[in-house]
């Protein structure tokens, strides 16, 4: 196989095994998001002056799973 | 890309909507060129300017419906930074007041179609984050000094432990513009890029059979990603905007 069909397979497997990040941090705002709604349910008067932190907590997993969709971006579409 | 040469329909190009043109000809974006860029970033501050400064012009009592939601922006943002980084950052109350039009405004501007999204580019986002740390570290050592480094000795661990965490620490402070600035660039571009996707697949019918199936599902699929993306893109600039503001918080008051 010459240098560039290896080239393109590689970029090409790359980005599909890049998407199995996506998994973990669905998993890890999964959980963010369950905590808070579970302790939301057991203390209803407490939980409006966390959304705040929920909000953050969101993010910081998701940011995550973004960085991995921007590594299969790139391997598609920048390499 | 070698699926060009091979495939005979299905070619799409969903990154081209990131492109940066000139925006009155020719093809080299220089320092000055006035670019698509340029265009929708002047549509977003004349789009805040609007509703913030023409709003406002009438200072009603009772307010009319632009100043009620300039009110209430101005209230939000307020209220966040009081109660995250506390009174003494309202000095920063501007600044921080322009990070979350600037990018809440050009984030729904995005959304328009055939609009193009500023934050959606790493270059805006990470010069907006080296802001914030810049700041941030600046404020931190002119108000406290050498204790600004306290943020990074955690009193709390055992003794033996400090220096590891120390390490960490600083390491994850100078990570902080990386992942600020990653976390907006990355959901506009992501949630662009999926929108343009499924719009590919959505003129199948006019290509093949299967298009009957596949047109609906994929004009739904578009239906509902634009959805995610309103949400999205509000809680992308909160997010942005409430991290400035526990960064600001970390700078003045540095002790753990």
């Amino acid at each position: 196989m010459e240098l560039a069909a290896a080239a393109a397979l590689g970029k090409y497997i790359g980005a599909g095994l890049a998407c199995m990040g996506m998994g973990g941090s669905a998993m890890g705002v999964g959980n963010v998001a369950g905590n808070f709604l579970a302790g939301a349910l057991r203390n209803p008067s407490a939980a409006a002056g966390q959304t705040a932190t929920l909000f953050i907590g969101i993010a910081f997993a998701e940011a995550l799973g973004i960085f991995s969709f921007l590594v299969a971006l790139l391997l598609m579409f920048a390499v | 890309m070698a699926s060009e040469a091979q495939s005979e329909g299905l070619v799409f190009h969903p990154m081209d909507q990131f492109i940066v043109k000139p925006l009155f000809g020719g093809d080299a974006v220089g320092m000055v060129t006035i670019t698509n860029v340029t265009l929708w970033m002047a549509l977003t501050v004349l789009a805040v300017t609007a509703m913030f400064v023409l709003g406002t012009r009438g200072r009603a009592i009772v307010p009319t419906r632009a100043q009620s939601i300039a009110e209430l922006g101005y209230g939000f943002v307020h209220k966040m930074v009081e109660d995250v980084a506390g009174k003494d950052a309202l000095k920063f109350f501007p600044y921080i007041m322009t990070l979350f039009l600037f990018i809440v405004f050009s984030n729904f501007l995005g959304l328009i179609p055939s609009a193009f999204t500023t934050t959606s580019h790493i270059a805006v986002t990470a010069v907006m984050a080296m802001a914030v740390f810049i700041t941030v570290t600046v404020v931190g050592f002119v108000k406290n000094g050498a204790g600004f480094l306290g943020l990074f000795w955690v009193s709390s661990a055992p003794l033996a432990l400090r220096p590891v965490l120390a390490v960490i620490e600083v390491i994850s402070y100078f990570v902080r513009p990386v992942s600020h600035s990653i976390r907006l660039a990355g959901n506009m571009m992501a949630g662009h890029a999926v929108i343009k996707v499924f719009a590919a697949f959505a003129p199948l019918i006019l290509m093949s059979g299967i298009g009957v199936l596949v047109t609906p599902l994929s004009i739904l699929a578009i239906v509902a990603m634009y959805g995610l993306e309103v949400l999205v893109s509000f809680i992308q600039a909160y997010v942005f905007t409430i991290l400035t503001c526990v960064y600001l918080k970390d700078a003045l008051h540095p002790h753990h």
